[in-house]
């Protein structure tokens, strides 16, 4: 389903404009071709399909997909085109001046059905047992070309099923040879390992040494298959598609947040699946994004608890509501803490930003370890090239980062074009496999100091280069001499064309690595980080990622979030907290985009919005914060920063230009490191996920061993 | 009909791998000295951005290598030297018959079945081979020497039905009992002679040969030097011809002014 708000807003309609004009303006030329007797106007390098979606015609096919090569192997597409003699594969024929096509004649249909007929001639006929039944296109389009009755008496076949690992359960006898699998691990994910092997009767699709498939986006294979042959493993006979409720919404696990619908049943989240989003994931989402939401269903705290000689005691909200305003009344304001974790929405930021500045506190923090440089203005930490700069930069530097483990989304993306617009992709930092041909030019901060002297060979390379794009991680902004790289980077982008303002180009682009940490940042609250200083009390808003040694021992440890991690294992007093699924709230991502995540189910036991607990508290202190509701909340973000109430829209920022300076300094020139070495466990939710427990042991085992793995032999 | 099934299901060669002692990631293989200057030269026949058509050549100089079968590193070595991905190699591989991904016998008898080989008793030679040899259709016998596949049309339908061995040598015209005569030769460790197995030459008709009895005359050829001269020559004229007209024309304008 395509995002249509994003063509309502007449501002995005301009922005996407601006990009159509600068692709190309050879789609500007068009021709007639008459689609069942309609005359439709369609740039000549349309196939007959594309045309026949644009005139509003639905054309039946398995194996064309809009995001990958056209194979033209199943078959189904086919039209009639008068003075042809035999029908046509449509998704893979070019239109052509004055065609005429047919979709719904005779001839057509009886082609269609001699090919449902073939396909249903192997496929079993286990519906009922199946868990595509009820979205699977087979299905519905032999509703309408399948015959009442087959004409094949042979044997059907039978095929081996394939081990993909724990996410992607093959049935493979259902496999119709559509080749969608193969060209998504080849085309999109960068991994050849998929394949048709054998002939004829016995053509089989998978990895024919029986390897696992192990790439950070197969979730997405499950989507593409056509049939069941490839279903999603952990969601396995739970649900029929026509008892799930449908809410649409972002995930905040990647700071991408890319769109996702959430399906639920009654009170339960049952799976998560990507909405198509083109400014932002296309229509993939990683492995975590997908699987990750079982760890909402454990480890959860549902009740306040209160840590006692003898383990934690429950206790009901008004107990702890009074005892953390008691514990907080006792202390002056600065000596208090907060940590803002990495989920959190604008709304709890903004309440426990008011909140903390009303108790006369300043010290809040939201970045692990701080970003060293200012965050006065979005070019600091934002990608300022956007996600799509993508798709119309010539040359990609990537500094620091591991992008398959650490943004595989984006990662794709950029493997898209580096196959399709020839892009050029050069690293400085972890060497992995990133699924596309990349140069290795080193490893820390001293090329990028060679770079700026001109005297590495990449230099010329980058002089070159139209629209270049830096792409740098937030960690090395939170090393010691983050402001010294910050530094260096923003000359690079003033001695080459980075920064390039005749262009409006900003090629310079920060990857963060949270949703939280944005948020923070966008609502203005930077660190003071004061080293010595002993807080006495540390509220953590749903923080678990920070380092033990930074609380102290005898510190009052307020922990407000929604899994038992390392945040609630530190806590005197819990507060049940509500997860992303389970509160409506917004996130600002990577682009300074602002998305609204959308309430799909409640959360567990006392749960509540994080806001929510924050007003109770305060009004409990005598501090009474100023709203009651979520539009109020909402009033007060507008009120300290407009732009972050205008959803799903980046708001023009002056990025061309550095109006503040990072102080140079001197770079420490060891390894950047890689940041992610367990993609599958990297939050308080990913670590509570059973499945993302399974698919660590799967994989990390893989990429940890130097020795090659036993192959199952089943 | 049981059986039937039984035959239809043994007889399906694998579409997939399986991971043995003998045939895995590990097992060493590399072309010999020789091979890899054969290797070279197949590569030296295709323009170097398309050095992945040499693949079904190098597969073929593999198994004739490895005695009739390709070994899955040799698949591997094969993706390195082409540089395309194991996967590309294992399909083309796989999908075509010819190619054993298992270890085969010391005579690979691959007996045409299609119809031609089949109306003049195929399946007969077929069940032959499995009585004295006591396999079944992709079966390897016991004692290794034999291996039994079915395969279509080799193009000797004149002699049919017929075998062929190894992927080369080619035994036709067979009743059930020369092809009895050649297992035992095989097994004896002789070396029959190829070609019809009934006496007859190449595929002479029962009545010998009728026709084309005289020498063959060589063959009328164009000569292609004096159609390139000609050409020339043309082209010559018709350069002078529009010279002469344009020189006419620039008098004509000349006067004109
Ligand atoms: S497994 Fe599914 S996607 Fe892959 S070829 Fe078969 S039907 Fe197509
Ligand atoms: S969709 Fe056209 S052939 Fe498959
Ligand atoms: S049919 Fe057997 S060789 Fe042609």
């Amino acid at each position: 389903m395509p995002n249509s708000s994003l063509n309502n807003n007449p501002i995005n309609m301009l922005h996407q404009l601006k990009r159509y004009f600068r692709a190309s303006s050879r789609l500007l030329n068009t021709i007639e071709v008459f689609i069942d007797g309609n005359s439709i106007q369609v740039p000549p390098t349309f196939t007959i399909m594309q045309a026949c979606h644009k005139a509003g015609v639905n054309v039946p096919h398995f194996c064309f997909h809009d995001r990958m090569a056209i194979s033209g192997n199943c078959r189904m597409c086919l039209v009639e085109v008068e003075r042809i003699m035999k029908p046509i594969a449509s998704c893979a024929y070019p239109v052509s001046p004055g065609m005429r096509v047919k979709t719904q004649s005779e001839m057509v249909y009886n082609a269609r059905g001699g090919v449902m007929e073939f396909l249903l001639a192997n496929h079993p006929l286990d519906c009922p047992i199946c868990d595509q039944g009820g979205e699977c296109d087979l299905q519905d389009q032999s509703v309408v070309y399948g015959y009442k009755q087959g004409r094949f008496l042979e044997y059907k076949r039978a095929v081996e099923d394939k081990d993909y690992g724990p996410l992607v359960t093959t049935i493979m006898t259902r496999c119709i040879h559509c080749t969608r699998c193969i060209k998504f691990s080849e085309e999109i994910a960068g991994m050849p390992v998929l394949g048709t092997t054998g002939r004829g009767r016995e053509t089989e699709v998978g990895t024919y040494i029986g390897r696992l498939m192990t790439s950070e986006l197969s979730g997405n294979l499950v989507d593409l298959c056509p049939v069941g042959a490839l279903t999603n493993g952990p969601y396995a006979f739970t649900a029929r598609p026509w008892e799930l409720r449908i809410i649409n919404s972002f995930d905040v696990l990647d700071p991408m947040t890319p769109a996702i619908v959430v399906n639920t049943r009654g009170p339960e989240v049952m799976r998560v699946l990507p909405r198509i989003h083109d400014e932002i994931n296309e229509e993939w989402i990683h492995d975590r994004s997908r699987h990750a939401f079982d760890g909402l269903k454990q480890q959860r705290i549902n009740a306040c608890l209160v840590k006692t000689q003898d383990g934690f005691k429950e206790i009901d909200w008004e107990q702890a509501i009074n005892m953390a305003a008691e514990k907080l009344n006792q202390v002056s304001g600065d000596e208090v803490v907060g940590v803002i974790g990495e989920h959190m929405d604008l709304e709890a930021i903004v309440a426990f930003r008011d909140f903390m500045y009303r108790l006369g506190c300043e010290n809040i923090e939201a970045r692990r370890h701080g970003i060293q440089v200012s965050a006065d203005f979005r070019a600091n930490y934002l990608m300022n090239s956007k996600i799509t700069g993508v798709d119309e930069s010539d040359l990609v530097l990537v500094v620091g980062t591991n992008l398959r483990t650490q943004h595989p989304v984006l990662n794709a993306r950029i493997r898209r074009c580096v196959t399709q617009n020839d892009l050029k992709v050069a690293v400085i930092g972890p060497s992995e496999s990133l699924g596309y041909d990349y140069k290795h030019i080193g490893n820390s901060a001293k090329t990028l100091k060679e770079i700026l002297d001109g005297t590495h060979p990449f230099a010329k390379k980058l002089e070159k280069a139209k629209l270049p794009m830096l792409i740098l991680d937030s960690s090395l902004l939170k090393r010691e001499d983050g402001e010294a790289i910050m530094a260096l980077v923003q000359e690079l982008g003033n001695k080459y064309k980075l920064v390039n303002p005749e262009a409006n180009w900003n090629g310079i682009s920060i990857l963060n690595s949270s949703v939280g940490n944005i948020g923070a940042l966008e609502l203005g609250i930077t660190s003071k980080h004061i080293p010595g200083f002993k807080p006495k009390i540390v509220y953590l808003l749903g923080a678990d990622n920070f380092r033990p040694e930074e609380i102290p021992e005898d510190a009052f440890v307020i922990y407000q979030g929604t899994h038992g991690d390392e945040g609630a294992y530190r806590a005197n007093l819990i507060l049940p907290g509500a997860a992303y699924t389970e509160k409506s709230g917004t996130y600002v991502n990577i682009d300074g985009r602002v998305v609204m995540g959308r309430l799909a189910t409640s959360p567990p036991g006392q749960g509540r919005s994080d806001w929510e607990i924050l007003r109770a508290l305060s009004e409990v202190m005598g501090h009474t914060l100023p709203y009651d509701d979520l539009q109020e909340i909402r009033y007060r973000i507008a009120e300290l920063a407009p732009h972050l109430v205008k959803y799903d829209y980046v708001e023009p920022y002056n990025q061309t230009e550095w109006i503040t300076k990072a102080k140079k300094g001197d770079v420490v020139e060891s390894v950047f490191a890689d940041q992610v070495d367990n993609f599958y466990m990297i939050d308080a939710i990913s670590r509570a996920s059973p499945v993302m427990a399974k698919c660590s042991a799967a994989f990390n085992h893989l990429k940890n061993s130097n020795f090659v793995p036993e192959f199952p032999n089943r | 009909m049981l059986y039937r099934v039984i035959r239809r299901t043994l007889s399906a060669t694998l579409s997939t791998h399986r991971q043995t002692a003998y045939n895995n990631q590990d097992t060493p293989f590399d072309f010999t000295e020789a091979n890899y200057k054969e290797v070279d030269s197949i590569l030296a026949k295709y323009p170097p951005q398309y050095k992945r058509s040499a693949m079904i050549n190098l597969l073929y100089l593999a198994q004739k290598q490895c005695n009739g079968w390709v070994p899955l590193a040799a698949m591997n070595k094969i993706s390195k030297i082409l540089e395309v991905s194991e996967m590309d190699v294992y399909e083309v591989a796989s999908f075509f018959t010819m190619f054993n991904r298992e270890p085969v016998g010391k005579y690979h008898l691959q007996v045409c079945g299609t119809t031609p080989c089949m109306v003049r008793g195929a399946r007969e030679i077929i069940k032959t081979i499995e009585n004295e040899c006591h396999i079944l259709k992709n079966q390897t016998s016991k004692d290794g020497l034999f291996t039994l596949t079915e395969v279509e049309c080799l193009g000797a339908c004149v002699n049919a039905p017929m075998i062929q061995v190894n992927g080369e040598e080619v035994y036709e015209d067979l009743t059930p009992e020369t092809m009895k005569n050649l297992l035992d030769m095989w097994k004896a460790g002789k070396e029959p002679n190829v070609g019809p197995q009934n006496g007859r030459k190449n595929s002479e008709g029962p009545m010998g040969r009728t026709c084309l009895k005289c020498e063959p005359q060589a063959a009328q050829f164009r000569d292609f030097a004096k159609v390139k001269e000609d050409y020339a020559n043309k082209k010559a004229e018709e350069a002078k011809k529009a010279e002469a007209k344009k020189a006419e024309e620039a008098k004509k304008a000349q006067e004109k002014k």
